[in-house]
């Protein structure tokens, strides 16, 4: 029965097994061309500096497992931020400020989901309209930037455990947490199980008698709230809220999961993946910035290349698992 | 206890351009395998997904256990105790075989769900079918036979005061049926009410205890089973009296037509792990028939005929001249023709039209420069649609609403619109109804009077005898034997398949 695979790794980990391939490699090249690469330092500073874009992307993934998408998800970060600078600008309790600004990514995800499902308007038109909403949004509170002030966010960045030469920073305690929720919740409940199910095939899913509904509408939700968690996370980073904001974050997120192994066809897709797509996003960037030649249009074209690279990977991984002989 | 479990009075159910269900009555005692029957489009289907609340009716009533119900969706209706294998494999080929048993309802510990345990149990409940497979595998990896199985095990699992099976033998051979029965048996013991639909007139009359027939949406009677004989149930399924049945079973055995000379003839073709070397050879006018139980490679040898799968070995010929089929489309424009066996995965293009699907592979064979006009379209869809009596409300009717018989019928002719010179077809009765059966054998023979060659692949043996000139036997991925005119007969098909079988692959 349950053949033991020792060494023999199974074709459905072999995305994850590439990306983390994929990534070693980009970190021994980092590691032979510079020196100080290799250092506890520079591997959490890699933490810290994609902890925003790593919070997000797990809400992304369960998204897209599910077979959707959600484009709202940068702009719910800088409008979260907003909303944390301009409440605090007015002196309102830290904690309540920290509620609303939860909240509000968490609601607008549920009443998207809800659009999604309730008015079959596709995943894609919704979360835009979201998006456009948020940023809408973000304007109405403040044209300009408005600066954080308060000791609880200035003094934030001192926070850490000394890990050697680095330091594991709040925001990177803070993505650590939200990847083990994340894999918690894809691995652990039925809940993300059913995402699966539905992303696989909604239709099955239904005739099973899986709660659909809820589902889909629980996967934005949770998507919103990832995001107003990303977006606190930043407000330690920026000091500021500022409508403009994590611009094109959402597609950066998008492809933290795809080069992580999610099929954007929903179905498949691992929040672990998902981290070291963020992390090798985050390797090509530190590279770059080592290198201080390369401008940063590399970084974008890296990244893109890297992602077309994954999608032609996950082509044939598809293919191959289709075109195997079926069982008996 | 005592009353009816379930009570069903009045239903109706219009869907555009027709009416499914019209003034609709079933009734279900406790502890009773009760059959519904009806041609392809009767309005089975829609009963079904109408009482597990897929579909809302649009009038009438149903009483579950005395009580009015309205269920909304099946998560719903399994919670009133109604579990349901819906006519299509309804299951998650993205997931492992365990978590199609198990989801939903997985089981869990303190830290979450206990994928141990799930496994565990998985393989348990497939050992009651004597499955012995990983259970860890994706669900994808395996047969249409074992996803049957895996969504019959997983609807009996839940251990539901009504149990609904719509057609869940089309795809198992004789064993699987017989384990299927022995625990619908075991079930109606435990007091579980079930009902069951099939076109397979033995099984019914094998397994129900009462039948209800539908004809057009239509309620037509409740029988006894044990009253009834076939022809009496045949006559009522098709609305047709004792006498006009006279001639219904008169296809004879097939006989030569002549030509000797080959349309095609393989030599050795192989794929490793796939299919062994096998020599086959089709004529102009025959009937070549594939016999052998699931797995021994019928489906196997159409795949590499029609170069849906690389052979790795062996030679082709096509009327004489050696060609290297790697490609359905190269297969196409050599003139062949292959209606799969999937006709959800590899058939039916949902979302297209009954004329869209009708056309597909002709107008892949022209090319898609030459476009085929709307007005040929529809005149060669309407065509077919008479010759095969497609239920359908007219040509561009979604195909994903046909009823699963008449989806079938509509890839059988998407391939013969072809016009193909050989047409392979891999079990084109599965799901049909026993007059369009014998519709469908006829115009096989009929096409092959005309010249065609056909290879004719079924798991029911006497389909294959009736229609077939040559039966090749396979055991094993392996052609182990060959059946000519007058030795075609089942029992010596039966004999050659067990014969020194085993059969375990
Ligand atoms: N969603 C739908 N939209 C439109 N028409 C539909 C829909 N579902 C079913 N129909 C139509 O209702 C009729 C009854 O279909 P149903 O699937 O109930 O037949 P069935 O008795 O199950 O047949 P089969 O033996 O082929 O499975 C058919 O004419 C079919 O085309
Ligand atoms: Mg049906």
């Amino acid at each position: 029965m349950s053949r033991k695979r020792l060494f023999q790794i199974s074709r459905r980990d072999m995305p994850l097994v590439a990306t983390f391939i994929v990534f070693l490699l980009l970190y021994a090249f980092g590691g032979f061309s510079y020196r100080n690469f290799m250092t506890p330092r520079v591997f959490l500073n890699l933490l810290t500096d994609n902890a925003v874009l790593g919070i997000t992307a797990v809400g992304m993934t369960f998204v897209i497992i599910s077979g959707g998408i959600d484009l709202s998800v940068g702009a719910v970060i800088s409008t979260t931020a907003m909303i944390v600078a301009v409440l605090t600008k007015a002196g309102m309790n830290n904690v309540f400020v920290i509620t609303i600004a939860l909240l509000f990514g968490t609601t607008l995800g549920f009443l998207m989901g809800g659009m999604i499902q309730y008015f079959k308007t596709p995943p894609f038109i919704v979360t835009l309209a979201g998006m456009f909403f948020a940023r809408g949004l973000g304007y109405v509170l403040s044209l300009g930037s408005v600066p954080i002030t308060h000791p609880f966010y200035t003094n934030a960045s001192s926070i850490g455990i000394r890990i050697g030469n680095g330091k594991l920073s709040m925001p990177a305690m803070a993505l650590l947490a939200m990847i083990l929720i994340g894999w918690f919740i894809s691995r652990r409940t039925r809940f993300g199980r059913n995402v699966f199910a539905v992303g696989g095939n909604e239709q099955s899913a239904i005739l099973m008698g899986l709660p659909v509904t809820q589902t889909k509408i629980a996967v934005y939700t949770f998507s919103g709230f990832c995001s107003a968690v990303a977006g606190f996370i930043y407000t330690f980073y920026t000091l500021s809220g500022y409508g403009l904001a994590a611009m094109g974050l959402e597609m950066e997120a998008i492809a933290s999961a795809v080069i992580g192994g999610t099929l954007m066809t929903g179905g498949y897709g691992t929040i672990l993946g998902t981290l070291l797509g963020t992390l090798i996003q985050g390797l090509i960037k530190s590279i770059i910035a080592f290198n201080g030649q390369f401008s940063v249009f590399w970084i974008k074209l890296f990244t893109g290349g890297m992602l077309l690279g994954f999608i032609l990977l996950q082509k044939i991984f598809v293919y191959g698992t289709k075109s195997r002989r079926k069982k008996r | 206890m005592g009353g009816k479990l379930l009570e069903v009075h009045n239903v109706y159910k219009v869907f555009p351009g027709v009416t499914a269900l019209a003034d609709v009555d079933f009734a279900l005692e406790r502890g009773e395998i009760h059959g519904l029957m009806g041609e392809n489009g009767a309005g089975k289907s829609t009963l079904i997904k109408v009482i597990t609340g897929v579909y809302q009716k649009d009038a009438g009533t149903i009483v579950l256990d005395g009580q009015e119900i309205h269920p909304t969706s099946p998560l719903h209706a399994e919670a009133l105790g109604i579990s349901t294998v819906y006519q299509e494999v309804n299951l998650l080929t993205n997931l492992s075989v365990a978590e199609n048993l198990a989801i939903g309802r997985q089981p869990t510990g303190t830290v979450g769900i206990d994928w141990k345990t799930m496994n565990r149990r998985a393989a348990g409940i497939l050992e009651k079918f004597d499955i012995d497979i990983d259970v860890t595998e994706l669900l994808g990896n395996y047969s249409i036979a074992i996803q049957q199985m895996v969504a019959i095990a997983r609807a009996l699992e839940l251990d539901s005061k009504l149990l609904i099976l719509d057609e869940p033998t089309s795809s198992l051979n004789a064993d699987e049926v017989e384990k299927l029965f022995k625990q619908m048996r075991r079930l109606k013991e435990q007091g579980h009410a079930i009902i069951f639909v099939t076109h397979f007139l033995d099984q019914v009359f094998e397994i129900t205890d009462r039948i209800t027939v539908l004809r057009n949406g239509k309620y037509v009677g409740e029988y006894a089973t044990p009253s009834m004989t076939k022809l009496d149930l045949v006559s009522k399924l098709m609305g047709k009296s004792l006498d006009d049945l006279k001639n219904f079973d008169s296809i004879s055995n097939h006989v030569e037509t002549g030509d000797d000379a080959n349309l095609i003839d393989v030599k050795g073709m192989e794929k490793t792990n796939y299919m062994n070397p096998f020599d086959l050879k089709v004529r102009k006018g025959d009937i070549v028939g594939l016999a052998g139980l699931l797995g021994s490679g019928r489906t196997e040898i159409t795949n590499l005929l029609f170069g849906t799968q690389k052979p790795e070995g062996g030679e082709l010929h096509i009327k004489g001249k050696r060609v290297n089929l790697n490609s359905p489309r190269k297969a196409i424009a050599h003139h062949l023709a292959l209606s799969p066996e999937d006709r959800k995965q590899e058939g039916i293009i949902s979302g297209l039209s009954v004329r869209e699907n009708i056309v597909l592979a002709l107008q892949v064979k022209k090319g898609w420069l030459h476009n085929i006009s709307i007005r040929k379209q529809t005149e060669l869809a309407e065509k077919y649609i008479g010759m095969l009596s497609i239920k359908t409300s007219g040509v561009n009717q979604p195909i994903e609403t046909l009823s699963g018989g008449n989806q079938q019928k509509v890839i059988l002719a998407r391939w013969l619109a072809t016009n193909p010179e050989l047409l392979i077809v891999d079990e084109p009765t599965r799901g049909i109804d026993v007059g369009a059966k014998m519709e469908i054998q006829r115009l096989l023979v009929e096409l092959s009077k005309q010249g065609m060659g056909i290879v004719f692949v079924s798991s029911e043996i006497e389909e294959v005898v009736r229609c077939s000139n040559r039966v090749y036997i396979l055991q094993n991925r392996n052609i182990v034997g060959e059946l000519l005119g007058e030795e075609i007969s089942e029992q010596e098909i039966m004999v050659r398949i067990a014969a020194k079988g085993d059969r375990k692959v």
